[in-house]
């Protein structure tokens, strides 16, 4: 048996909530970021195979930037925050001030990944803070490290725990949509990817068995 | 006569005859083993995600996901003595550079190095490979030309 197979629907709304509260406090430092109002969709939570997983990031090939971090404490788990290419160079160069970034360029690309890394940096502080105000466990996010790839070689990395104890994913995806760019479709995604034996915990600090 | 591509999904594997080529796309710190033989053409592609199925923490496990045991998997889906066939790998990368890195971090080289012991015990002969670094690869194989056709973003294509 699965760690999944214990997952139930309400388990699966409290993760929402999860999504929702952690999201949305990275909306907010986002928003105070670029200036710009940032709306935040309603969190997905999704129990899917490892294949699905890759197509919930737009496929095993579509390029994405992104940044990755580990989350170690009282639990565990995987974080990313994943940008089309188009819309991390519009934040780089919202946030460097630098009207002509583009990854193409070589010698300016370092500064803006390093611009990128630390908005990751704050994005995803802001929502592991509030995911652990919110369970009162200790989380100790590690330092983001930043990449640029095919979302299958990404996203692989951070299932490396998860497929230890079984085929499944239960992943909270959260689409973050800038309003400055008026721009169709998702412009950020963030995956929270606890590790098996997180679920418990974390259920269990929220009183729920 | 029509050219299908026969797509292989994460830990899964699958196997090919000509006219149609094998893929799998967006391995990072997987490793994905070409095995074939060229008197038959026919060959297989296995996307391996962990080296060990020791590592498995439950019951029922699925063989392609682990190179111990995904390997001997392959094998038996071709149906071919071992000593018939010949490997090509790639894969294995390292996609995040951290600090202090624990052991599950260095997933990439022991992936690589689990399939080379697992072909090994099979004293199958890895004829080339593109493995390490820190690119995510998409590959294709074609049985007839024995030709491993790799993709990265970052480092432009090769053939192996």
């Amino acid at each position: 048996m699965s760690y999944e197979d214990d997952i139930t629907a309400y388990h699966l709304d409290i993760l929402r909530e999860i999504g929702n509260i952690g999201a949305g406090n990275a909306a907010t430092a986002l928003s105070a970021l670029l200036g710009n109002k940032v709306d935040m969709a309603v969190p997905h939570v999704k129990v899917v195979s490892f294949d699905e997983m890759m197509d919930i990031a737009g496929g095993p090939e579509n390029i994405v930037v992104s940044v990755f971090l580990r989350i170690e404490g009282e639990m565990t788990g995987s974080m990313f925050f994943i940008l089309s290419t188009t819309q991390a160079e519009s934040f780089i160069r919202t946030l460097t001030n630098n009207k002509s970034f583009n990854f193409d360029d070589i010698g300016e690309s370092e500064l803006g990944l390093s611009a990128l890394q630390e908005m990751g940096n704050i994005l995803s502080g802001s929502y592991l803070s509030s995911l652990s105000d919110f369970t009162n466990l200790n989380l100790y996010p590690t330092v983001p490290a930043i990449a640029i790839d095919m979302a299958g070689a990404i996203i692989s990395f951070g299932l490396v725990e998860l497929s230890q104890a079984g085929d499944k994913v239960i992943v909270i995806d959260t689409e973050l949509t800038d309003d400055g760019e008026k721009r169709e479709g998702a412009n950020g995604q963030f995956f929270l990817l606890p590790d098996p034996e997180s679920f418990k915990i974390l259920f269990r600090s929220l009183g729920v068995d | 006569m029509i050219k299908n591509i026969i797509k292989v999904g994460i830990a899964d594997s699958g196997t090919v005859s000509p006219p149609d080529t094998i893929r799998t796309s967006g391995l990072g710190s997987c490793v994905g083993v070409i095995l074939y033989d060229s008197r038959s053409q026919k060959a297989g592609l296995l996307h391996v995600m962990l080296p060990d199925s020791s590592l498995a923490r439950s019951g029922e496990i699925n063989p392609a996901k682990f190179a111990d045991t995904g390997i001997p998997h392959l094998i038996e889906q071709l149906n071919l003595p071992p000593s018939r066939l010949k490997a090509k790998i790639a894969g294995g990368a390292q996609m995040f550079q951290f600090a202090g890195q624990k052991d599950t971090m260095r997933i990439g080289p022991r992936n690589v190095d689990a399939v080379k012991e697992a072909l090994s015990q099979f004293k199958i002969k890895i004829v080339s490979e593109d493995t390490g670094g820190s690119s995510g690869r998409t590959i294709e194989f074609d049985p007839v030309t024995t030709s491993l056709h790799i993709r990265t973003v970052n480092v432009g294509e090769k053939v192996i």
